[in-house]
């Protein structure tokens, strides 16, 4: 539904994009996941035909994003990070304005934003620039689906939105998947990815990873322990002064460490074993427990875990520096 | 333990709308308090009564012991601010940022050579000194302007969603200064979307519908609300808010 084959962009000296590739398949939800900065945006902008690429050929429902750019422009949707609206027209001219631009009205296609358009309905008067922030992204998101788009780009809907309105969102995102739609979204917030069929992880306009959440997470080669004790502030200091220790970060309630010299090979080694392997483990976890305790720390915890996105993406950008 | 803010019944009402509805807590020195709330729960028009921006409709608050309707001018001097959105002048280079904020917080003139020096060095910024702020990663950029924030040493500093949009590596590296500054005695307010940094928190307040819904350590948040994570409380107290807006 979307293709993109080895996209370059710079700004004078700024290289924004290194040779994008990845594909989007017909109804997937595929997520763009990185901080600012790291060119999420100008993609954003290359496959909306609003901007030109350097280097690289992108394709939308089988369109070239130069040379067909004005039928791109009829069947997709776009909601960019910024709001872009007309704030001196009330919501309901919104969005009549956007049904007649795109030689629709809003009655034909009223079905695909009845739920999200409904919770607006009572303020259809307000203009648009008195509306709260969570009004407006439904009222964005109307606007950009009220031509029936075939594939919509959401420019980090999300981002400085509470957890609770996310949620929400994330909501109204599957039921618009449900209906046929493609969406393609970025987010700075990690905790999104396992939302999202595909993600592509992004970090200065290169890709570090394109897979399904769950496959990501199992492609993390390391050991990954968490650990936590009274003195969580301390337990930080003490566990990077630890020589074992590799990485250490803190992760809420507890800090994610790694190892070093415990990678999956050194898993595979000893998988004549799986006994032995648990034993290592327990073994590994009780000096550590130890270790800490005779530097006073009281109530340690230590478990092996899974890890997230949030730990692949770290482990990933070590080596993208 | 010294207060550096106590708040009483405070309330900001617009017209017959209360965005602060009568709100009291206690912050101690050199405490991280998370200000947390779902968007429209008042929290910003709180934290612009407590930066002595904005007049409380009834109510009281002191805020590092000045009176936040009648000292408004003394809180501005005393505190600190850093926000998501504005922080430093993008088209200052990083000296002149800091000898900006330096000169409006009155920074002894014998005092800001060596302090800036000291901050430069402390975040590995002394070859990007002549650089133009928007030349800086965001990343960067957010750390500059917190030491930027605490560069005239306040007795506070708030922050507002100082880590939104940051890498996770950098937002990390945030947090840990925010603890070395809580180390030399600064009390810490802030706000965040982040749950993980909810735990990070010494006490974390959670605002719904302009009151205080819940205020606790997070230990003891998750214990009360029998939730595994911050992300949970917070879920258990806003998803019921009946202010949806914003």
């Amino acid at each position: 539904m979307i293709s993109c084959n080895n996209i370059s962009k710079k700004y004078k000296k700024v290289q924004a994009l290194s040779d994008i590739s990845f594909e989007v398949k017909p109804g997937e939800i595929f997520g763009l996941i990185g901080p600012d900065g790291a060119g999420k945006t100008t993609l954003f902008r290359i496959l909306t035909t609003l901007i030109l690429a350097d280097e690289g050929v992108a394709a939308v429902n089988g369109l070239d994003v130069v040379k067909d750019y004005k039928l791109i422009r009829e069947r997709v949707g776009y909601m960019p990070g910024r709001f872009s609206l007309y704030q001196d027209l009330s919501v309901e001219e919104n969005l009549n304005f956007f049904a007649t631009v795109f030689n629709t009205t809003v009655e034909e296609n009223y079905a695909l934003v009845r739920d999200i358009y409904q919770q607006i309905e009572p303020f259809k008067t307000r203009k648009a620039g008195k509306l709260s922030g969570g009004m407006k992204q439904k009222l964005a998101l109307s606007c950009a689906l009220i031509h029936k788009p075939t594939v919509l780009f959401l420019d980090e809907p999300t981002t400085g939105v509470d957890p609770v309105s996310r949620k929400e969102f994330w909501g109204m995102l599957k039921k618009l998947q449900q209906q046929g739609i493609t969406i393609l979204v970025s987010t700075p917030y990690m905790d999104e990815a396992s939302l999202c069929d595909r993600i592509a992880l992004i970090q200065k306009g290169r890709l570090l990873t394109i897979d399904s959440p769950g496959k990501i997470a199992d492609s993390f080669k390391k050991t990954l322990l968490s650990v936590s004790s009274e003195n969580m502030s301390m337990l930080l200091t003490d566990l990077r002064a630890i020589p074992e220790v590799e990485s250490c970060y803190a992760f809420g309630d507890s800090h994610h460490i790694t190892l070093k010299n415990r990678t999956s090979e050194y898993k595979q080694e000893h998988s004549d074993s799986r006994r032995k392997m648990a034993d290592d483990i327990t073994v590994i976890i009780n000096n550590l427990k130890v270790n800490l305790e005779a530097k006073n720390h009281i109530n340690v915890i230590i478990k092996e875990i899974k890890p997230g996105i949030e730990d692949c993406f770290m482990e990933l950008s070590k080596n993208n520096m | 333990m010294e207060k550096v803010i106590v708040v009483e019944n405070l309330t900001k009402a617009f017209g017959r709308f209360k965005a602060v509805d009568q709100i009291s807590f206690e912050v101690e020195k050199g405490e991280i308090f998370g200000f947390l709330g779902a968007n429209g729960a008042g929290k910003t028009t709180a934290m612009r009564m407590l930066c002595g921006l904005s007049i409380p409709t009834s109510g009281k608050a002191i805020v590092a012991g000045y009176d936040i309707r009648t000292q408004p001018e003394m809180i501005k001097k005393n505190i600190g601010y850093m926000s998501q959105k504005f922080a430093l002048y993008e088209d200052l280079t990083v000296a002149e940022n800091i000898r900006f904020y330096a000169g409006i917080y009155h920074v002894p003139e014998k005092e800001i050579a060596p302090r800036t020096q000291k901050l430069l060095e402390r975040l590995g910024l002394e070859h990007e000194k002549d650089s133009l702020v928007k030349a800086l990663p965001l990343g960067w950029k957010q750390k500059l302007a917190f030491s930027v924030a605490v560069f005239h040493h306040p007795g506070i500093v708030f922050l507002d969603e100082p880590t939104g949009g940051v890498d996770p590596v950098t937002r990390r590296q945030f947090w840990e200064m925010i603890y070395e500054a809580t180390d030399s005695g600064i009390t810490v307010f802030v706000t965040t979307h982040y749950m993980d940094e909810a735990e990070y928190c010494d006490r974390v307040s959670i605002m719904v519908d302009g009151k205080i819904a819940a205020l606790d350590t997070p230990a003891n948040l998750k214990k009360e609300f029998d939730a595994n994570n911050m992300d949970e409380v917070f879920y258990r107290l806003a998803r019921n808010a009946s202010r949806k807006a914003d």
